[in-house]
Parts: structure tokens; C-alpha cells; sequence
């Protein structure tokens, strides 16, 4: 992907979400990130459960309002907007598929329903037969039958509850869909499916994703680029590729050194490298540094020579 | 590892149903397989294959509406399903013992972790309570709970993930069990956690010689803990063998489908081969290869008649009828022919260093 022309289409800066803020248990779940996402890419977000991931996530689409920083959508600053059409429209815009498929969908309405809630509410729809026309072209767009919109939640497995929640994403023709954790709570062998799923229509229907997960794995497949979050920080960004293959933050080497590997040979060679915080605690101030082109690593003034060297060593281009 | 050719553990022709109120659910549909002092058995496959009721039924935990219809579970020979309550009781947590999925629930909330640990000592080995904290001391210790003097009476909701899943661990092997059967242990943690946890019961288990049977569906862990795999599917077992002849030589198609449809960190690519469709309904379980439906390599015997076991080397057998002599050759998912290619350099290297020895010839059925 060519990133000097590419388009952004979210920018985040500096965004801060506390939790408990003045009190003797104040959180910070997010403390001060900053990444921009580009039009029709893929961007992961990879750590560990209490990094941070869902938070931003969450924080992105405006389920809690940020502590601090600043949110652009298409150039539009979200964190304060007070412009009710515009606020709408950015709701409309910006959707999510949640991790499970058990809880996300309201038991007691019709899939049917379910999918044309944001149709309703956007008034997509000119009739009640354009609203059923639209249902089902969405079952049918993500593998599932049309009549399939008579029934209710229970009546299907993890994967098809899954698709349900996308084709309720897909409803209001959205340019942006945060995807927080999407199959970790299905089979290996349906995993799949709807990965290729999410794929297909990111190309069909050019958008823009950010994909929240802790399997490093599917992270890496599916993205084209990568932020990895600890504590609440983003350590280290970079092209899927090059954060995988040229990890150069210690957390990130130590993170993908514990991913196991489906090949017995590998795993039985495998040394795990231990983490030592010491890049990452204390009070220096660090911020991302642009080490290699598109590599970006936390990193502190007086810690930027050492990244550099590692990057030479590791064959990148330094900046 | 220390393994021995004596099987500990031999299930035969295990069959277990379900009555529901929507009828009678085939869970378990004849299951044989043996587990051999100091081994770990892997137990792959997707939730509703029966992984955790074949292990639930070794040790008596199946639920009220669970009807064992047939087979056996052999433990030093007694069977295990024909045992009494009081047996039963003598055998959980003292000869067999059990690490749940998630270290959130399995622990008991309002009681010192201490007092967990030491518990079985206490029950099964009528120790004195002085006698058994100190062990249950030494055993935190043994699990990798730092400070753990000083940890002894606290609470689990003091713990994080890792640690109450050490925890749990220290329970379980408390009493040096002679099964140790693992049920997704690591699925709730995360990957540098989970990390720890796995060399935790490698290591424990070179200093008990347990034996263990793991159960999960991340075939990676699989790669990484097991010494022999058997991959379940629909109540059945329908391949296995040793961890490299699953891995690098796996015979039959939803094998090929599991471990193509995993990206590792070096797939690259637009799809990923994945397998259609869902797994069946055992309430009413379709005649033929259960797997037949979503299997693009099926032949037309697949959805008349089941295939048996075909052998493909003395610790290796999978149920598909693409072993059978007549059977057309199909060439497997470029993933596969990958591992097979690997497979083949390995036994290679191996034939080379056993030169010296009297050739053991390994059938080559490609």
C-alpha cells in the first residue's frame, strides 16, 4: 500500500480514557495513543487483555467519551462534536461486531429486526418492502439464507450469529467498522470462514477496518498494519509484516515469541524471550519515533540510537 | 519424556448419549484410544465433538441425562464406568485429576488458597492439617507463585489469570496423579501467560512422570505439548498418531482442513482455506462419513457407509475411505503437501542416523 497518498480516514491523537478519574483508583486504559488509519486498510490492534484494545476501541466509536485527545473521522473532529446531523451520520458511518455472538444480539427480536434496526433509525428504507429487500440482500451478502429473518438469535450457531452481527454492521452502508475481537469465540473451523468473509467485503465494499485481537496469528493475516498496546501505551506500529518479521521493541519480541506454532518442529526449537519493562517504565517521557519508514516504536530521546541500531541490524531502512 | 510402551489408560468402543427434551444427542459414538505411562495425549477438535465428554466420562463426572450405551473405560484394570460413587471419589483428584478451562470458576471464592491446595491432601490422605499446608507451601512454590509464604491465605480474587491457573495446577497435582487430564487449560489466558503455564506442565510433568491428556482446539499448543494426537469429529475419533505424523503426514480431509485453515505468522495470501459449512446435528447423526457434507474431497461411498480405520504405519491410522487401495489419489490442500514435503526430509534425515541400526522400513503410502 502506497501510505504518502493514501487517504486517512481516522486520525487519533493523544487520546486519554481514565476510568475513576481523581479517585484513589483512577485507570488508565488508554493513556495517550496516537495512530492514524488510512483508507481501505486494515489496521490491527494487538495486546493483552488489559492493554487497552477494546477501551480504544470503544473510546474511538464514542461508546465512552475520551478523557482527553482528539478523534478525527474524515477530517472531523469527534471528541466534543456538538453537531447532531453530523453526529448521526458518524454513528452511521462508524459500526462494530462485537466479540460475542451470544450476547450481542437481543434474544427476543427477529433476526430480521436485529439486522433493520439501523435502517429504521437512519430511515434507509422507503417501504416496508424496500426494508425486507434490504434484509434480505445483507442475510444473503454474508452467507446466509433469506428466510433466515423469520427467526430468533437461539435458533443459530456462534459462526451464523456472527455473520448476524455483520450483516447488522453491513445495514447502514458504514465506510468503517471497528471489529472487536470477532472470532475468538468461534471453532478454528469457522474462524476461518468469517475472516474470509470480512475480507471479501472490505474489498466489495471498500472499508476501512480496525481489528482488535489478542491471536497474533489472525491479527497478522488479515491486517495490513499493526499497533501493539501495552498498559494502555502503543509500543510499536508498523506494516504487518515488518512489526511480525522485525519486531523491535523487546515487548512486541517477546509477545510473538510466545505465539505457538502449529509445527512440532518449530515448537520443540522455539526459545521464548523473556520481558523485562525497563523500555517501557520509569518516567522518562517517550513517544513514537518513526525509526524505519512506517515503523514507528516508543521510544525515549536517549533510547532512539539503540532502536536504529536494531533496526540496521535487522536489515530496515533507517530514517 | 518419560514414556513407556504400558498403557495406563484404555478406552474401548466408548459409547455415550445425551437424552435431551429434543431427543437422544449421540455425543460419543465408539471412541477407543489408550494413554501410556508419561505421555501426553492431545485430543484436537471443534466444540460438540466429544473431547470434553470422552474425558469427563473417565472420571464419572457425566451429567444425570448422559447414558453410557456401550464400551469401557479401563483404569489399571478396573472400569471406571462401572465404578461405585465411593470408588469414584477415591479416584478423582487422588489417581485422576482435572484442570479446568477457566481458573475464574474452578476455584472456590470464599476459601484460602492454602486450604484449596491442601484440601485433597486432607481428604484423600487423611493428612494433618499442619502437615498438608506445608506441603501445599511447597507446591506453590514448585507452581511458580512468587512470595507464595506470604500468599498462602489469601484469596483467589487476589490472583490474576496466570497465577489462579497455577493455582488450579497445584490442586490437581497435589497428590502426583497418575492422569492429569487438561481441559483447554490455557484458552482463558493470554499468549505470554499461556506461555508459562504450558513450560509449567512440561516440567512438572518430567518430575511426576504423569501422564496427560490435553484437550483444546488451538493446534499450535498441540504442536507444542503433545508427544501423540488424536483429532476427534462429531463423536468420533477419525485420525491418530504420533505428533509429527498428524502434523507433517495427516491422512485424512478434516485434518487437512484444521491445519490449512490456521494461519501461522507466515501465511500470506487473499483467502484462507477454510472448511464450509457446520458441523452436524448428532441428535440425528448423518449415515456414512459424518464429515462427508463439508468435505470436497468425499467419494460416493462417504455418505453410504463409514470408513473404518486404515492403517498407515504402526502409530498412525485415520478413518477415510481415501486410504482404501481402490480409492482414487487426490492430492491434498497445498498446505498439506507442504508439511508431507517436510515429513519426507525428516524421515529421511532420520533413515540417514539410523543406518548403523537394523533398517526399520516405514510404509511410504503417498
Amino acid at each position: 500500500m502506497d501510505y504518502h497518498n493514501a487517504k486517512k480516514v481516522l486520525e487519533v491523537s493523544h487520546l486519554k480514557q481514565y476510568f475513576n478519574v481523581g479517585k484513589k483508583d483512577e485507570v488508565k486504559a488508554v493513556d495517550d495513543i496516537s495512530f492514524d488509519i488510512y483508507e481501505g486498510e486494515t489496521f490491527g490492534l494487538v495486546g493483552e487483555s488489559g492493554s487497552g484494545k477494546t477501551t480504544a476501541g470503544r473510546a474511538i466509536i464514542h461508546l465512552y467519551t475520551p478523557t482527553s485527545g482528539s478523534i478525527k473521522f474524515h477530517g472531523d473532529e469527534v471528541v466534543g462534536m456538538k453537531d447532531k446531523t453530523k453526529m448521526k451520520q458518524f454513528r452511521r458511518d462508524m459500526q462494530m461486531i462485537f466479540q460475542d455472538p451470544y450476547a450481542s444480539l437481543n434474544p427476543r427480536m427477529k433476526v430480521r429486526d436485529i439486522i433493520a434496526e439501523g435502517i429504521d433509525i437512519n430511515h434507509l428504507a422507503k417501504s416496508k418492502e424496500d426494508r425486507d429487500k434490504r434484509v434480505a440482500e445483507l442475510l444473503e451478502t454474508v452467507g446466509l439464507n433469506r428466510d433466515h429473518g423469520s427467526r430468533y438469535p437461539h435458533e443459530f450457531s456462534g459462526g451464523q450469529r456472527q455473520r448476524i452481527g455483520i450483516a447488522r454492521a453491513l445495514a447502514v452502508e458504514p465506510k468503517f467498522i471497528i471489529a472487536d475481537e470477532p472470532i475468538s469465540a468461534l471453532d478454528v473451523s469457522i474462524q476461518a470462514q468469517v475472516v474470509n468473509l470480512l475480507k471479501q467485503l472490505q474489498k466489495e465494499r471498500h472499508l476501512t477496518y480496525l481489528f482488535i485481537a489478542h491471536d497474533l496469528s489472525m491479527v497478522k493475516y488479515i491486517s495490513d498494519r499493526i499497533g501493539v498496546l501495552h498498559y494502555g501505551r502503543m509500543l510499536e506500529v508498523g506494516t504487518s509484516d515488518e512489526v511480525y518479521n522485525h519486531p523491535l521493541h523487546d515487548y512486541t519480541r517477546s509477545l510473538l515469541s510466545a505465539v505457538p506454532i502449529p509445527d512440532p518442529e518449530y515448537e520443540r526449537t522455539r526459545t521464548q524471550i523473556g520481558y523485562d519493562p525497563k523500555y517501557e517504565q520509569g518516567d522518562k517521557a517517550r513517544k513514537l519515533v518513526e525509526i524505519a519508514e512506517h515503523h514507528w516504536v516508543q521510544a525515549s530521546p536517549d533510547e532512539i540510537p539503540m532502536y536504529q541500531e536494531r533496526a540496521k541490524k535487522e536489515g530496515l531502512k533507517v530514517l | 519424556m518419560m514414556e513407556s510402551n504400558e498403557n495406563i489408560l484404555e478406552v474401548e468402543n466408548l459409547k455415550i448419549n445425551f437424552k435431551t427434551y429434543a431427543g437422544t444427542v449421540k455425543a460419543i459414538r465408539d471412541v477407543s484410544f489408550n494413554l501410556k505411562k508419561g505421555e501426553t495425549l492431545a485430543i484436537v477438535g471443534e466444540s460438540g465433538s466429544g473431547k470434553t465428554v470422552t474425558t469427563r466420562s473417565i472420571m464419572g463426572l457425566l451429567a444425570n441425562n448422559a447414558v453410557v450405551e456401550g464400551g469401557t473405560v479401563m483404569f489399571h484394570d478396573q472400569d471406571v464406568l462401572k465404578m461405585t460413587e465411593k470408588q469414584l471419589q477415591d479416584l478423582r483428584g487422588a489417581k485422576i485429576a482435572q484442570i479446568f478451562q477457566d481458573p475464574m470458576t474452578s476455584l472456590d471464592p470464599t476459601m484460602r488458597i492454602g486450604r484449596q491446595i491442601a484440601e485433597p491432601l486432607m481428604v484423600h490422605k487423611g493428612m494433618s492439617k499442619a502437615k498438608a499446608m506445608a506441603q501445599a507451601l511447597d507446591m506453590m512454590k514448585l507452581v511458580g507463585i512468587t512470595n507464595a509464604e506470604n500468599r498462602i491465605n489469601d484469596y483467589p480474587h487476589q490472583f490474576s489469570g496466570g497465577m489462579r491457573q497455577r493455582i488450579v495446577i497445584a490442586i490437581a497435582l497435589i497428590n502426583y496423579p497418575e492422569i492429569l487430564i487438561a481441559d483447554e487449560p490455557t484458552t482463558a489466558l493470554d499468549v505470554t501467560i499461556q506461555a508459562q503455564i504450558l513450560d509449567l506442565m512440561r516440567e512438572l510433568q518430567n518430575k511426576i512422570s504423569t501422564s496427560i491428556i490435553f484437550i483444546t482446539h488451538d493446534l499450535g499448543v498441540v504442536a507444542g505439548m503433545a508427544d501423540r494426537v488424536a483429532v476427534m469429529y462429531a463423536g468420533k475419533i477419525v485420525e491418530y498418531g504420533t505428533v509429527d505424523e498428524i502434523f507433517y503426514n495427516p491422512k485424512h480431509p478434516y485434518t487437512w482442513g484444521l491445519l490449512s485453515s490456521m494461519p501461522t505468522l507466515e501465511t500470506n495470501g487473499d483467502e484462507l482455506p477454510s472448511i464450509p459449512g457446520t458441523p452436524p446435528d448428532l441428535l440425528d447423526p448423518p449415515t456414512g462419513d459424518a464429515f462427508a457434507p463439508r468435505n470436497s474431497y468425499a467419494l460416493k461411498i462417504d455418505t453410504e457407509k463409514e470408513p473404518p480405520f486404515f492403517k498407515v504405519s504402526d502409530t498412525h491410522y485415520a478413518a477415510t475411505w481415501l486410504l482404501h487401495p481402490d480409492a482414487p489419489k487426490v492430492t491434498p490442500p497445498v498446505q498439506i503437501v507442504a508439511r508431507q514435503k517436510q515429513f519426507a526430509e525428516m524421515q529421511k534425515k532420520l533413515a540417514a542416523e539410523k543406518l548403523s541400526h537394523p533398517v526399520e522400513e516405514e510404509e511410504e503410502r503417498q
